[in-house]
């Protein structure tokens, strides 16, 4: 598997690690239990198309979203997350 | 159909190997049964074959979506171990161990386990306290466990340096003389022959697309073959849990599909006699009948439902199988295969009826799901025919994450890729 890194270009996956899922929210802080032990304790887990946190950690160490099928692990988009990802951080 | 035995062998081998039947039927599904069991993996068909077998229901049909023992019960490293911690798994696993032990006559099929004992190397004093806690643990629950010292260790695995000039100097082992490796395809066949003659349907290639609802309870599937009626319907589907019973309306379980990958070398001379794991880092390896070494270590590490892995674990095995084993250097890789993990949130298996009415589900099998694949089939065929868990699998509860009374074996936290 290579990931186009948006920073460091096509790399191996041995310079990722994956963080996990990024289609759960997590909730406030003070929302009940039952809503943390969902985003805690349960997945989606889909057949096909996913929505994942991975970080170039051997890398430019930035935090990624990339969208995989994790049926063919084809690869349809990576994204740089949190301040970077509108370019604010520049 | 008669029973496999000397006799039979000796009379086919003068007949010219003529007289063999196929060990199963391949019938045509009925409309409906008592029960349906999804899945035509190991732990499915060992379902089956203890529904028929203890509990007089018969009129059952396995359904696979492709051929029996294609899926994680033919894609694993077959150690069978019992060699657990908490008191709330290691009745579960050792009560296999024994079902193991038993298998092949009770299947009137070799299965050819062989109790050919399980090494666990300690390369730190810390990592040696941990099995001493865990040896002591078993020997509380009447699991014999002894901790080896080097010498023991090098009496027993010839091939390993336990000096102190390894590249990881080995400090001691933790050893379950009862564990070993079976057959894998033979554990599928065996289950399938013996609930095949019993009265089982064993369906092949028969994909379910879809769940009969009525009521809100689940009364049957729709499948590739057409729909079948079932007054209970079990899934044990490992790997594709989620995804089959994302149809019955259940989106959010506690797993993770991941990849694991295993290995075989080339054949070779007698070499290794035990099964034995590498503490430096995270690898298994025996030596199959046939000579090949069979091994493998961690997960890929990302959501997978692909059967192959990437090749940054093949390395990692290798170096791992190199600095226990430098002399393995030039042997050669012969085949590796992936199989798609159930990884659960505590790492282990959740055996219970519901949440649906009508429905029973076994998966979240993580690493353990080819030891566990006889007493995963008595306790869950129990827990079909009784509408309640055997106390051997009462703790593997769906609602344990809800309850706080997960079953992480190392404390890892709710990471399924960690377990």
């Amino acid at each position: 598997m290579i990931i186009d890194c948006p920073c460091c270009g096509r790399r191996p996956v041995s310079e990722f690690s994956y963080i996990g899922d990024a289609e759960a929210a997590k909730p406030d802080m003070h929302a009940p239990a039952a809503e943390w032990v969902k985003a805690v304790y349960t997945r989606t887990n889909p057949r096909g198309m996913h929505l994942e946190h991975w970080q170039h950690l051997h890398g430019c160490r930035q935090f990624l979203k990339i969208q995989r099928d994790t049926l063919t692990h084809e690869i349809f988009s990576v994204e740089l997350v949190g301040v970077y990802a509108s370019g604010e951080g520049e | 159909m008669t029973d496999y035995s000397i006799l039979s062998l000796a009379k086919n081998a003068l007949n010219g190997q003529v007289g063999w039947a196929p060990a199963w039927r391949k019938p045509d599904p009925k409309p409906a049964y008592d029960v349906v069991i999804v899945g035509g993996g190991g732990h499915g068909l060992a379902t089956a074959h203890y529904l028929a077998k203890h509990h007089g229901i018969t009129n059952v049909a396995v359904l696979e979506k492709n051929l029996i023992g294609s899926g994680n019960v033919g894609r694993n490293t077959t150690l069978v171990r019992s060699n657990y911690m908490l008191d709330r798994t290691l009745p579960f696993y050792e009560h296999s161990l024994k079902l193991w032990e038993g298998l092949s006559h009770d299947l009137n099929y070799n299965v050819m386990f062989s109790s050919r004992g399980i090494i666990n190397l300690a390369h730190s004093p810390g990592q040696l306290d941990v099995f001493r806690r865990r040896a002591n643990s078993m020997l509380l629950n009447g699991v014999k466990a002894e901790i080896l010292g080097t010498d023991q260790i090098a009496e027993k695995v010839p091939a390993l340096d336990v000096s102190n000039a390894a590249r990881f100097p080995i400090l001691g082992g933790l050893y379950q003389a009862r564990g070993g490796t079976a057959r894998h395809d033979a554990v599928a066949w065996g289950f399938a022959r013996s609930a095949d003659r019993r009265g089982v349907d064993i369906i092949e290639q028969c994909e379910v697309t879809g769940f009969l609802k009525k009521d809100g309870r689940v009364v049957g599937v729709s499948t590739s073959r057409g729909e079948i009626r079932a007054k209970k319907t079990a899934i044990v589907v490992a790997g594709s849990s989620s995804h089959v019973l994302q149809q019955a309306g259940l989106n959010n379980l506690p797993i993770e599909s991941h990849v694991l990958q295993a290995f075989v070398s080339e054949g070779l001379k007698p070499v290794l006699d035990v099964a034995i794991t590498f503490g430096a880092g995270h690898l298994y390896v025996s030596q199959s009948d046939k000579g090949g070494l069979v091994f493998g270590g961690d997960l890929d590490g990302y959501n997978s439902y692909a059967q192959r892995g990437n090749l940054p674990i093949a390395e990692d095995v290798a170096t791992m199988l190199l600095a226990m084993f430098p002399a393995f250097a030039k042997v050669r890789m012969l085949r590796s295969w992936g199989g798609v993990m159930d990884m659960s949130m505590d790492g282990q298996p959740i055996i219970d009826t519901g949440p649906v009415p009508g429905l029973y589900i076994n998966c979240g099998w993580c690493y353990e799901g080819f030891k566990a694949t006889p007493a995963s089939g008595y306790t869950f065929a129990w827990t079909i025919a009784n509408d309640a868990p055997h106390e051997l699998n009462a703790p593997f509860t769906l609602s344990r994450f809800q309850t706080g009374y997960v079953l992480d074996e190392k404390g890892r936290g709710p990471f399924p890729g960690h377990h």
